[in-house]
């Protein structure tokens, strides 16, 4: 845990997490910042009690004649969660629920290069949002680019600077589009990170719309 | 009032859950919750079949992974809220929803009383600031929740703009965090 993350995720996208809205995407931008920030965290848990109290507070729904006894059958048959168990994963540069897509830590992930010696390795989610990891070499600079959607973009490793400010581990640049930027990644080390988006980025240059599609970008 | 001894209450039926596998206690919390739980999966678009085979797992499950239930965490009415959002997204959005490291639920010794009583007493404060909301407010609470909604689809919905919901919601939370202070 650190607390020198100076760049949170916001209210709109926590009560979202919790309220279970967001494509599985952005569930694991969320459950990867939560895995390195208290203070999110601690929102997240009041952002689930407001679940409850709204639950508690709702009107009544009739049951069914045979509810109960139809419960009490299921519970009898034993513990149905047949959810596997979680991989076992080794604390590592990626928090766990990352861990988890890319079937371990930094040295499992399948890179692709992309051009300007930047890679990505794309995450398997549900198609309503795309997640990939991006490495971007020290020193280098993302095509300027445009959002139509939301854009998430969390540092893992190294740092990035844009005209929003200084972003390092745990750090979350959430992009609209009112955002239009040119991340350029911190000299001294290679910078990765997870970028979530629920739109297509819209480029300016460098990357012509058919190699955008080609790369799923 | 009586509302904090029957918080307490729930906490105690869940003691008896997991410990003694008590179905009268049991019996009380479905009572109490399972219409609610089943309200909530209608409201998300669940017809009314599949809500009440959803609610029966959700109770199931409250009991299944009673051992698991922090009541210096959370209440019970969030506990069930969220195994309740779990299964709805399994279910209805057919989605994955990974959860954070290390975010065990389950006390690893019995949790200290005074924490308890304290975290219990919180969810009755938040329970009445959410009532006291002013109606337009608790509304988009409710719906951004239950309704399964985006601020966009409530937008399209309620016919309000955009930033009208946002303007809403961000004051009603402004609301709610001022009453917990
Ligand atoms: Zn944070
Ligand atoms: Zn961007």
């Amino acid at each position: 845990m650190t607390d020198t993350i100076k760049h949170h995720l916001n209210d709109a996208i926590l009560m979202a997490y919790s309220a279970g809205t967001l494509p599985e995407a952005f569930n694991l931008m969320v459950a990867a910042h939560l895995s390195l920030c208290d203070s999110c965290r601690a929102q997240a848990e009041s952002f689930d009690a407001l679940g409850g109290a709204l639950l508690e507070q709702s009107a009544d729904t009739e049951m069914d004649n045979n509810s109960f006894a139809n419960t009490m059958d299921l519970i009898a048959g034993g513990d149905i969660d047949v959810t596997m168990p979680a991989a076992k994963t080794t604390p590592g540069v990626l928090p766990k629920p990352i861990q988890d897509y890319v079937g371990g830590d930094l040295d499992s992930i399948k890179w692709k290069p992309i051009g300007m010696g930047v890679k990505q390795a794309i995450l398997p989610t549900s198609k309503d949002a795309t997640a990939r990891l991006l490495l971007i070499p020290a020193g280098t600079a993302m095509p300027d680019h445009g959002h139509k959607g939301t854009e998430m973009t969390m540092v893992l490793k190294g740092a990035f600077q844009d005209d929003d400010g200084y972003f390092a581990r745990g750090d979350v640049e959430i992009a609209d589009s009112d955002l239009h930027h040119t991340p350029v990644a911190d000299i001294h080390e290679d910078c990765i990170c997870l970028a979530v988006a629920d739109a297509p980025l819209e480029f300016d240059r460098l990357l012509p719309k058919i190699a955008q599609r080609f790369l799923r970008i | 009032s009586s509302e904090p001894s029957k918080r307490m209450l729930w906490v105690s039926h869940m003691t008896r859950i997991r410990d003694d596998q008590d179905r009268a206690a049991f019996a009380e919390l479905f009572d109490h919750f399972a219409p609610r739980v089943k309200g909530f999966l209608i409201k998300s678009g669940a017809d009314s079949t599949l809500a009440e085979e959803c609610t029966q797992d959700v109770m199931a499950t409250l009991w299944h992974k009673s051992h698991q239930f922090d009541p210096s965490r959370a209440s019970v009415a969030t506990w069930i809220f969220t195994i309740a959002r779990n299964r709805k997204i399994d279910l209805l959005r057919r989605n994955r929803r990974p959860e954070p490291e290390d975010l065990t639920w389950g006390p690893e010794a019995e949790p200290d009383q005074a924490e308890v009583l304290g975290l219990q007493q919180e969810s009755e404060i938040l329970v009445s600031a959410l009532a006291a909301l002013p109606p337009a407010q608790r509304e988009l609470i409710e719906k951004a929740y239950f309704g399964d909604l985006t601020h966009s689809e409530i937008a399209a919905q309620t016919g309000l703009p955009l930033g009208t919901i946002k303007s809403r919601i961000r004051l009603a939370l402004d609301r709610l965090r001022h009453a917990m202070k």
